[in-house]
Parts: structure tokens; C-alpha cells; sequence
């Protein structure tokens, strides 16, 4: 990482604490840098005011991408750059193009969307981003702030108010 | 917690886990050196697969006529091996799938090891037909790509190419599913780790981070992928089924083939998952994250798809009779009677008739015969396929050119070999990844755990509205190592169960005794624990004796609580003046063996021996020692 950030961070023991610490930030006006969880925690997007993942829409995407490459390649093989006669059969038999062009729907689908999932998450092999604690993968839940969006008196006592279990300050 | 705990579901974790002790339980067996078990088994694996490999080598060396294939029998051994092997892979997907869409949470202690087994069964499968292309240096020709041959395609109105595509999609999608869901895990891995294998587990999880929009993200990608991946899974062995039902094959060209071959590979496919997870539990004592509850759930998946599979083995009878055409109908007298009748009676015993009797729920929740059973199912459905090919394929329209098949040592050998392969990756799997998918097990906990489930569960109530106010009691508890210590040091002086207090903090549990009388909820023994001390032990032992003594209405129902003691030896014991636990601790053995002997009824084979231990801990409170204690006894004997 180039470009250091200190932050300061609180960690819960219980997520149920942490939805609650959320809560307070939010009336608060706190502005929370990140939250750091061990598992998917449901009900802590809207809270973060995180908009709905829009993956699903590449892969819609993806998908049709697929579709349109199997089934214009097959026509465009069977039927302009080599025709071959196949038992009698059209060459532009759709029904038999079915399989092929289902699979490499499913195909490009995958591919793209779990590419995508990587590329904007900033996640791939090799990548090194900061540990702010060893735990957070482990069995505690993390709010963080970064320094400058809040004073060291505030964060600390909205954490101690909220039920943190620790608090610490780093630089990432 | 927000989620819903249901009382009728039995708990899906077992153990009283805490979050940290899901990663020690998970990630331990990747930290450990290796036990005696697993070395034997990867030393006997790594040898069938060096066989194995011999094998190949020697059927490339010399072709394909070391192999017993003949002008009638095309497709032999290699063949029956590609579906088998096919039809075992695709369990994971369905697990994983299917079973994420049914919002069905025992997929979370078995998808991550069937995903990895589906994974490594195709590699398996797709060895046959590329080794029975006979030039496997020119396997590349199956592809699609502009070539200098014409260029010249590929037929893409046969379904053998179809095969091409949905297996390579399968093995594909199966893998990016499979290794998403674990780049949280090795990132868990490698936060535990030092060193090398810091880096070698943070290249592997691509620097995951547990963020809240990487967390949606992935919980988003996972959905869509199961989405994408259930008509995947069904379409493959759909696909694998052209192959003989396009056909003009007597006894392949059938319409119900399709069907009747993807639940006979959900059938066989989970019977290897049974395999290999009874196994693993056992090697790896994940007999807490792999309960009853899993093996009885898959159990019943075996039961439907074994029964479907016999109905679309007796169709396949019927129409044969019912459509008068004489070649159906000698394709399938042929398969019970003719030369290879064995392997027609060996299907329909081990795919038809052995899982019947999973309809008994003592039988599904038997381990050692769930193991015996899921190994008669794998070889029942290669028996399947077995008849499916060479017995049809043995006697065709022409008695002059019926003939007979039987393997070779190589073809023998190639199928050792592909078994030792699957065991040896997955054995190098155990050993480099959690086995059972860390993360999503955590996400259930508070729906699936015992401590919030099932007979054992503990009520909390009123989370999270008032912790806030408790600022003064939080405890900092910055010791690494130590976790959730503070909350077990003020719960379990009172007598509480340990287990429940290590997840939550002290002030914030709110609990009741556990549920003694099914299905109410007493509120009378709840106990806020934040006003607790240790000091304060006595109060707590008072409050739970006012509510044995006032709190149960039934009498005597929490007696039966005592191994050994049923609802008529409770009422005798009522009759004698012992309705409580306290009393039933205190009472001597000598005294209920008395007042067993001269009270009407047959006590005999009851031995109140181990009964006042037991009332004492019930009364104590310590369910999870009186659990460990019952564990022990038979039937209430020491």
C-alpha cells in the first residue's frame, strides 16, 4: 500500500453487539471507515448504507455474452464456413445447438462474474493488504475509523459505550 | 439474534462452540503433523495411483488393444468408469447449490469436502475418454479453435462433444465455486499463521480482508452461483445420458434416461460423500460440525434418489414390455438373465433394495451401517452402469456377432489408479484446507448451534437493546489467548453451563435454565447474569432450587431428565416423596432400589446406581457434565 492510513479500531466479541455499535454510529453521525467480520454478518449492509451488490447484472451480462457467442459461432461454423451435412440433418439445426450454448452461458457467467468479484474487490493472487488484527478472521468483529474522521476521545469512548472488547490504534 | 432458531430442528453444531473454537477445531488439523491414519492411507493411495499410472502409460505405449474391447463391446470398463466417476462428482454441486437456494443450513458442515470430492472425481472421469480417444497427444481436436485442418470443427450436433462442453463447465464452475468459499477460510488459515506459510496461505486467500462489501459481495456471487451452477449440475448427467439416449441402441435409446441418470448420480454421489465424511469425522473428530443430524439428512437424499432410480429401473422394464418392440424387450431379458444377470441382480439389491431401509430413523442415524450402506451403493451404481453398457452392448441385433467382455489387467489397474488419485488429493486437501467451511459454519452458529437449539438449548432474550448502558462492565480483554475467559469466570461459579458464556459478555447474557418441560419457556429461573458474581453462588443455587421446586408444574417431569428414569419409574418416585433433583441427589442408591423393588411394575433391568450423581449435576445445573456423564452410562449403568 502505498498511501498509509491510521485508523483507529474497536473490536466486539459478538455480532449482535457490533449491529448495535453500528446503530449508535449512525446516530452519532460517525463515519465509519470499515467493518471487518470473521463471517457474513446479514442486517450490517443497510446499516453501513451499502448499496446492493450489482454482480449479479455483470453476470446477467456475462451470461448473455455467452449465450450469443455459442449460438452465433455454431451457426456461423455450421452454416457459412464450413457446412458439413450430418445425417441428413439441417445445418442450421437449433435444437442441437441447445446443449452447447446452455453450458458456455453458464460458462461465461461464471468465469466473468467471479473475475469481476476479484478485479473490484481489489482481491487476486499476490495481493498483500494490511492485517489490522489477526482476530477479525478469527472471532472478533471490527469497526474502524480513520484517524482524521474523528477525534481519539470520541472514538474511544463510542467504543467503550458500545460494548468494544479493545481498542487500538494502528497505521495501515 | 435476529435469526430464527427453531425448537423441532435438532442443532446442526454440536459442542457448545464458541466462534474461536470453530476456528481451532477447523483450522487445527491443518496445523497438526500429519496422524498414523492419514500417512497409511496417503501411502496406500500415492501407491494405487503410481499403479494406476503405470497402467496409462502402458495403454498409451502400446494402445488400446490392451484393453479387452471388442468389435461388439466398444465401450467397456473405461466407459462405465467415466459415469461412475461422473455421476460421484455430482453430489458436491448439489450440496452446495441446490441445497444454498433451499436455505438448507446442514449443507455448511459438508459442502466444502463434497465440493472438493466432486472436484476431483471429474478429474477422474474425464482420464477415461480422453485415454479411450487413443492418441491422447491429439486430445486438443475436441476443442473448437481455428485450426489448419481446414479449418475443420468439431461436430456440434453430437452429444459426445456436448459431453465435452458440460464437463469442462462443470469442472470449471465447480472449482471457482469451491475455491471462493475458500479464500475467507485460507485467509483465516493465514492469519494464525508466521512466516512461509503466512505467505504461501495469504497468496492463497488473494489477500481477503473480511470487509462488509467484500463480505456482500461474496455472499452475492455465492447466490448467483448456485443459481447458475443448479441447472449446471443437472444438465451435465443430463448430457451424459445423450450419449446413450441418442442413440438407436435397444435398452439406451430411452427418454427417461435423462432423469433416471441424475438422481442415479445424486444417489451415487452421495454415497461417496457418506463415505468420505465418515471417514474424515472420524480421522479429523469433527463428530461436532458432521452430527447425526447431517448423516440422517443425507440418509434421506439416498433414500429419495435410490427409490427414484428403482421406479425408472422398473419403467424401464415396463415400457420395454409395453412397447412390443422385441429387440427393447430382449435388451432387457437379456440384462436379468443373460450372461451377466449378476451384475443386474447386484444393481438392483445395492441401488434398489439396500437403502430401503433408511425408512427406519434408527437405521439412518446408525454410523457403522450408513458406512457399510453408502460403500454397497457406490459399487450398486457402478454395477449400473456396468449393465447399462457392456451387458446391452454384448448382445446386439446379430447372435453371430454376440460376444463376451471382460477387463484386462491394465483396465483394472487404470480404475485402482483413478481411485488412488481421488484419494490422494483428497487427502492432500485435508491437509492444506479446512475441511468443513469455517465462515459459514460460524454463520449458523446462533441459528444452529446446540447452545441455541434443540433439547439442550439455553433462551437468551432481549439482546442488545441495553448493552450499551453496561459500558461500566465491559471487560477489556486483551489477552490474545485467553478468549471469552472473563465471561466463563462469572457464569460458571453459578453453576451455569460453561459453554454458553465463552460467546457472549458477561452483561450482556440474559438466561433461563435450560427448557426442561418441552415447549414452555419458563421465565421464573431466568437469571440476568450482568448482577451475578462469583460470591453470589448461593443466591443462584436458591434461585434454581425455587425453580425445580416451583417453576415445573408437571411433577416429576424433569426427572426424566436422569437416564434410566422413564415417565412410570418418575411417578414412583414422586409416590416416594422424590420430585426433585436435590432430593433425588440426596437419596441413597440402597433407598430407590428399595423403592423400586416393592413398587408395582417391572423395574428390574433399572439400576438407580448412577442417579443421584446425575440429579446432582442436574441440580447443579452442569448440563454439559451430565451430558458427558450420560454419554458414558448404558441405559443408566456405570
Amino acid at each position: 500500500m502505498a498511501d498509509h492510513k491510521d485508523i483507529i479500531f474497536g473490536l466486539y466479541d459478538d455480532e449482535e453487539i457490533l449491529l448495535d455499535a453500528v446503530k449508535v454510529a449512525n446516530i452519532k453521525h460517525l463515519d465509519i471507515m470499515d467493518v471487518y467480520t470473521p463471517f457474513p454478518v446479514h442486517g450490517l449492509d443497510p446499516l453501513l448504507g451499502l448499496s446492493e451488490s450489482r454482480l449479479h447484472i455483470a453476470g446477467f451480462v456475462y451470461g448473455a455474452l455467452g449465450t450469443l457467442t455459442a449460438f452465433l459461432g455454431m451457426t456461423w461454423i455450421f452454416t457459412k464456413d464450413w457446412p458439413i451435412v450430418y445425417g441428413g440433418k439441417p445445418h442450421w439445426s437449433v435444437p442441437a445447438f441447445i446443449p452447447i450454448t446452455f453450458e458456455l452461458t453458464v460458462l461465461f457467467a461464471s468465469i466473468g462474474m467471479v473475475v469481476t468479484f476479484y478485479v473490484v474487490n481489489g482481491l487476486g493472487p499476490g495481493v498483500v493488504n494490511p492485517t489490522i488484527d489477526n482476530r477479525i478472521t478469527d472471532d472478533k468483529f471490527c469497526i474502524a475509523f480513520e484517524s482524521n474522521a474523528i477525534s481519539k476521545g470520541d472514538a474511544e469512548s463510542f467504543f467503550k459505550s458500545t460494548g468494544a472488547s479493545e481498542v487500538h490504534s494502528k497505521t495501515i | 439474534m435476529s435469526s430464527y432458531t427453531s425448537d423441532i430442528r435438532e442443532p446442526l453444531v454440536n459442542g457448545h462452540k464458541t466462534y474461536h473454537q470453530i476456528t481451532e477445531d477447523l483450522v487445527g488439523p491443518t496445523e497438526r503433523a500429519p496422524g498414523l491414519g492419514w500417512t497409511i492411507g496417503f501411502i496406500l493411495s500415492v501407491t494405487t495411483l503410481a499403479f494406476g499410472v503405470f497402467c496409462i502409460i502402458w495403454t498409451i505405449w502400446h494402445g488400446i488393444g490392451t484393453w479387452n474391447l471388442n468389435r461388439t463391446i466398444g465401450w467397456g470398463w473405461d466407459i462405465t468408469n467415466f459415469v461412475w466417476w461422473i455421476g460421484i462428482g455430482h453430489a458436491g454441486t448439489l450440496i452446495s447449490a441446490i441445497l444454498l437456494l433451499f436455505r438448507q443450513k446442514w449443507r455448511t458442515g459438508v459442502n466444502r469436502a463434497a465440493e472438493a470430492m466432486t472436484i476431483f472425481a471429474v478429474m477422474c472421469a474425464g482420464l477415461f475418454p480422453l485415454l479411450h480417444m487413443g492418441r491422447l497427444w491429439q486430445a486438443m481436436f475436441i476443442f473448437p479453435y481455428p485450426n489448419t485442418r481446414g479449418p475443420l470443427w468439431p461436430n456440434f450436433n453430437s452429444p459426445l462433444l456436448w459431453d465435452v462442453f458440460a464437463i469442462s463447465t462443470y469442472f470449471t464452475v465447480s472449482l471457482l465455486f469451491w475455491y471462493t468459499g475458500l479464500v475467507p477460510d485460507f485467509a483465516t488459515v493465514r492469519d494464525r499463521a508466521k512466516g512461509l506459510r503466512r505467505k504461501i496461505y495469504n497468496f492463497l486467500s488473494f489477500g481477503w480482508t473480511g470487509s462488509a462489501k467484500h463480505w456482500q459481495r461474496w455472499e452475492a456471487l455465492s447466490l448467483v452461483l448456485a443459481g447458475i451452477a443448479t441447472p449446471l449440475v443437472l444438465s451435465v448427467h443430463t448430457i451424459v445420458s445423450f450419449d446413450f439416449a441418442t442413440s438407436v441402441i435397444p435398452g439406451w435409446h430411452t427418454t427417461i434416461f435423462p432423469p433416471y441418470f441424475v438422481a442415479g448420480a445424486i444417489f451415487s454421489g452421495f454415497a461417496m460423500v457418506l463415505t468420505l465424511m465418515l471417514i474424515t469425522r472420524k480421522l479429523l473428530h469433527l463428530e461436532d460440525y458432521i452430527t447425526l443430524a447431517h448423516i440422517e439428512s443425507m440418509n434421506k437424499v439416498i433414500l429419495v434418489t435410490g427409490t427414484i432410480v428403482g421406479v425408472a429401473y422398473l419403467t424401464e422394464l415396463f415400457i420395454a414390455w409395453y412397447s412390443s418392440y422385441v429387440y427393447e424387450q430382449f435388451a432387457f431379458f437379456n440384462r436379468a438373465v443373460g450372461p451377466y444377470w449378476w451384475s443386474y441382480f447386484g444393481m438392483m439389491f445395492c441401488n434398489v433394495i439396500s437403502p430401503q431401509i433408511f425408512w427406519f430413523k434408527k437405521f439412518r442415524r446408525n454410523i457403522a451401517l450408513t458406512f457399510f450402506i453408502s460403500i454397497v451403493i457406490n459399487i450398486g451404481m457402478w454395477f449400473e452402469r456396468f449393465v447399462i453398457i457392456a451387458t446391452t452392448l454384448a448382445r446386439d441385433y446379430l447372435p453371430s456377432s454376440w460376444s463376451l467382455y471382460s477387463p484386462t489387467w491394465v483396465e483394472i489397474g487404470i480404475f485402482v489408479g483413478t481411485g488412488g488419485l481421488f484419494f490422494t488429493l483428497y487427502l492432500l486437501f485435508s491437509r492444506v484446507a479446512p475441511v468443513v467451511a469455517i465462515a459459514e459454519v460460524k454463520s449458523i452458529l446462533k441459528s444452529a448451534g446446540d447452545q441455541y437449539t434443540g433439547p439442550n438449548k439455553v433462551h437468551h432474550h432481549g439482546h442488545g437493546k441495553d448493552h450499551g448502558l453496561h459500558a461500566d462492565h465491559s471487560v477489556s480483554n486483551v489477552d490474545d489467548g485467553n478468549h471469552g475467559a472473563m465471561a466463563t469466570a462469572g457464569l460458571t461459579g453459578a453453576g451455569l453451563g460453561s459453554g454458553i458464556a465463552q460467546d457472549y459478555k458477561a452483561e450482556k447474557i440474559s438466561t433461563s435454565q435450560p427448557d426442561l418441560n418441552t415447549g414452555s419457556v419458563t421465565n421464573s429461573g431466568e437469571v440476568e447474569s450482568n448482577k451475578q458474581d462469583p460470591s453470589e453462588v448461593d443466591s443462584q443455587e436458591n434461585k434454581s432450587d425455587k425453580e425445580n421446586k416451583g417453576g415445573f408444574t408437571g411433577k416429576g417431569d424433569q426427572l426424566k431428565k436422569i437416564e434410566g428414569i422413564g415417565p412410570k419409574i418418575s411417578e414412583v418416585l414422586n409416590a416416594a416423596g422424590i420430585s426433585t433433583f436435590k432430593q433425588l441427589s440426596e437419596a441413597k442408591v440402597e433407598d430407590l432400589q428399595n423403592i423400586l423393588d416393592t413398587s408395582e411394575g417391572n423395574f428390574g433391568g433399572n439400576s438407580p446406581e448412577s442417579w443421584p450423581e446425575q440429579a446432582r449435576l442436574a441440580h447443579l445445573g452442569k448440563w454439559d457434565e451430565l451430558k458427558d456423564l450420560q454419554h458414558r452410562l448404558d441405559g443408566g449403568k456405570y
